[in-house]
């Protein structure tokens, strides 16, 4: 395929979408699938081709990806050619028919649909998410009507690999696994390193709790991650790519790998794409459960048929990655970036966002809100707006108490400071991080020590071992803990709590050990009431801890004198 | 190429006793007998046998001439793989921060409870296997486990035992009406 080809594929297929008198757009992401989206799309499928039986409808029923208010799938849009649109929340099979049949009777829908200027959709500004619950993810040919594609064949006939991670560079796009390291640099570092092969790897291994956002993006929207990375190819002189997808997203291997043989058929990857000069393919490689595959060096021992295991960094994968050579990792979601970038410049990117964080964040807001779901906003937007004007607040009248970012390397956000912006500075200022995008608001309910427990545990688990002060001081942090949670503990447990969360902080040697102690150093600063309580009162303030331990050993005063004298001497 | 036909000659014998060997073969010569792909070849075996056995490990370990602690290894390193068989029903609850924030941590107590047993482990008659996972990504339908497969969200605990009973109750219908 060259790109006039791939231009008149688009048309054509535009064209036979506005010839359909009706498009039906059912979610059919995982969450809506678990909800009963399935059998949604059978009842209506039936009922379509009953119809078709006794004369001609022209309608179309796509099977898309997430549409973002999750905890209300499965999801239902009507689109009228006139650009009429519906959207029906928590379908059955029979409400979803008989919204169908009064449509074609021309009668009032059985159920009132969602209200279009819902703030959940209108405060959103969707870029990576822009095709995401409008295309069906497993037809290449809709894909293409949208654009894909489109930024690569401009790339590989117009712009040189300098040009290319220039452009990226004044974007100001970081990437988005967590750490926000600029994307333009990287790439111009992997361009530069000498090498006769490099490599590209996306990293989709989405080890933080409570986050789903890559899942998302790559069941719904498969090729704009496809074409990012083959963008990324060329701009760093690499033939080869590997997607590494976590072990507990079938759905997004298959719908990916599928993906990758609908390019290679239209000759947008393999060799020669779009008859330039330029190769690049892509394999996929699934993972097999452990959270620090994530980080880059373990995943690049994990793709190489190995245990995961981090090696100390210099050298960066830049310099000697897989095999040896040259590799670029970026997520998944920074790999989505890309082509709406190359296709509006950089300076339309730019122009979202903060003065340090430029563009959007794909977050997965979960927890004690109304709407929970997969979002977008702009970086910068206040977490109070996330919360409660997309989110809608608590349910049940609860009162919010922190939102949880960044997994088990962030932390939580009091209510106090819910007018931060939300950027990757402002995070880390107050102790919590970016992260991937897991948003977990928590209300009342929710008891901070024992939530530092939760993550600390995270850590004792998947730390792989290979160093003693994560092996080792997550353990024992956890036991801390752990008796601080059931009423074991006395108050120099605490002070011994922060010294080991300094030591495992600044002796780890790779970021799960950096930053396992983040959540325990943060809610202690946010929330050391709630410590206390446990400790001096041996109450749970949320009530959910249960206090039976009684303290074991109270150090007497010249035990705790000899202990600090020791700490001073050695 | 040449190299891991010779390779294999020691095991033919053993690959002819046994016909879940032969089917392993095939992913084998799928992937090149290529000592990168031994992850993707414990997926397939997995997929196929269940779980891994000394066997499996074994002739894995020979076929792609790497060390049998190597291979045990990697087997042991990733949560994904399995070296024991799994009861009749697989229970997996989702412990990731949506879903404890919402209450999973009861759901697990009440099954652990219920049927004598720990997270991780399968009941002696081999009836259930109770997990806990990290985030299976339907953070918006916490707090949700699977069962046998299948998603169910916004579970509470009595929800919960009620499907398991369901499904077991279902089994020994059906065994009692092939009897
Ligand atoms: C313990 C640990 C887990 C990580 N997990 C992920 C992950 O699941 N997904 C991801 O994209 N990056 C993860 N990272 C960050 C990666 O190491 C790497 O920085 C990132 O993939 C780079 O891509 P970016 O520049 O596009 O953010 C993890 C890092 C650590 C230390
Ligand atoms: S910090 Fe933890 S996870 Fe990282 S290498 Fe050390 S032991 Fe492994
Ligand atoms: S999966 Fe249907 S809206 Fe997200
Ligand atoms: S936290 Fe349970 S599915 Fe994500």
């Amino acid at each position: 395929m060259n790109p006039a080809e791939l231009h008149s594929l688009a048309e054509q297929e535009r064209q036979r979408q506005k010839e359909q008198a009706l498009r039906l757009f059912l979610c059919y992401s995982t969450p809506c699938l678990s909800a009963g989206a399935d059998k949604v799309k059978s009842a209506l499928e039936a009922l379509i081709a009953e119809r078709r039986k006794s004369g001609e409808v022209d309608l179309e029923l796509v099977a898309t990806g997430c549409m973002g208010p999750c905890s209300r799938g499965p999801l239902l849009r009507i689109l009228s050619p006139e650009g009429g649109e519906r959207m029906f929340e928590k379908l059955t099979p029979e409400t979803a028919c008989d919204i169908l049949r009064r449509h074609w009777a021309d009668e009032p829908p059985p159920v009132e649909p969602l209200a279009v200027d819902l703030p959940f959709f209108s405060r959103q500004t969707r870029i990576v998410l822009d095709n995401s619950g409008w295309i069906d993810p497993e037809k290449i040919e809709q894909s293409i009507a949208r654009g894909a594609y489109g930024a690569l064949a401009y790339v590989l006939r117009e712009m040189n690999p300098e040009e290319v991670c220039n452009t990226i560079k004044s974007s100001g796009l970081r990437g988005r696994g967590g750490g926000g390291y600029p994307t333009g640099v990287k790439w111009e570092l992997v361009r530069k390193s000498p090498a006769e092969r490099k490599f590209v790897v996306a990293n989709g291994d989405e080890g933080d709790p409570g986050a789903y956002m890559d899942r998302t993006i790559m069941e719904s929207d498969p090729h704009r991650v496809l074409e990012g990375m083959a963008i990324a190819g060329y701009a760093t002189g690499a033939e080869q790519g590997y997607i590494y997808v976590r072990g507990e997203y079938p759905l997004a291997a298959a719908r990916l790998s599928r993906a990758i043989k609908d390019a290679e058929r239209k000759g947008l990857l393999g060799s020669r794409i779009l008859e330039s000069n330029f190769n690049f393919r892509i394999d996929l490689r699934v993972g097999a459960g452990a959270f620090v595959c994530g980080e880059e060096t373990a995943l690049m021992t994990s793709i190489m048929g190995r245990r995961g295991q981090p090696v100390p960094r210099p050298p960066y994968p830049a310099q000697s990655g897989l095999w040896g050579y040259p590799t670029l990792i970026n997520n998944v979601e920074t790999f989505a970036n890309v082509a709406p970038i190359l296709k509006n410049g950089a300076e339309w990117f730019s122009g979202f966002g903060t003065e340090k964080s430029k563009g959007t964040k794909v977050f997965a807001l979960c927890g004690e809100v109304v709407n929970s779901g997969l979002i977008e906003v702009h970086m910068g937007i206040r977490l109070r707006e996330i919360v409660f004007d997309i989110g809608g607040g608590l349910p049940d009248g609860g009162a919010f108490k922190a939102a949880q970012t960044g997994g088990p390397s962030g932390g939580c956000i009091p209510a106090a400071h819910l007018d931060t912006p939300v950027d990757y500075e402002s995070l880390k200022e107050l102790g919590s991080m970016m992260g991937s995008g897991g948003l977990i608001v928590m209300n009342q309910g929710s008891c901070m020590p024992d939530v530092a427990k939760f993550f600390m545990e995270f850590c004792q688990d998947e730390s792989c071992g290979k160093c003693v002060p994560c092996r080792v001081g997550t353990v024992e942090m956890h036991e801390i803990l752990t008796r601080i949670t059931n009423g074991a503990a006395v108050l120099e447990d605490l002070e011994m709590l922060e010294d080991l969360c300094r030591l495992v902080q600044e002796s780890s040697l790779c970021g799960l050990g950096m930053t396992a102690p983040n959540p325990v150093l943060n809610t202690l600063e946010y929330f050391r009431d709630e410590y206390l309580a446990h400790i001096r009162d041996r109450r749970c303030p949320a009530e959910v801890c249960r206090l039976d331990k009684v303290p074991l050993l109270k150090l007497p005063e010249h035990a705790r004198e000899l202990a600090i004298f020791l700490k001073e001497k050695c | 190429m040449t190299t891991s036909v010779a390779a294999g000659r020691p095991n033919q014998d053993r690959q002819g006793e046994n016909p879940r060997l032969q089917l392993l073969e095939k992913s084998l010569k799928k992937f090149h007998y290529q000592q990168d792909a031994l992850i993707e070849v414990l997926h397939i075996a997995q997929e196929t046998f269940g779980h891994l056995d000394e066997e499996i490990l074994d002739y894995v370990s020979l076929r792609l001439r790497l060390p049998p602690s190597w291979v045990f290894g990697v087997a042991t390193f990733y949560n994904f793989f399995s070296l024991d068989p799994q009861g009749d029903h697989v229970c997996v609850v989702c412990m990731g921060t949506a879903c404890y924030v919402k209450g999973a941590g009861e759901i697990v107590a009440r099954i652990e409870q219920a049927f004598s047993m720990k997270a991780g482990e399968t009941t002696p008659d081999g009836k259930l296997t109770l997990m806990a996972a990290r985030c299976l990504g339907n953070c918006s339908l916490a707090p949700m486990l699977t069962l046998d497969g299948e998603v169910l969200g916004k579970q509470t605990p009595e929800a919960t035992l009620a499907a398991i009973q369901e499904k077991m109750r279902l089994v020994q219908a059906r065994q009692e009406d092939t009897k």
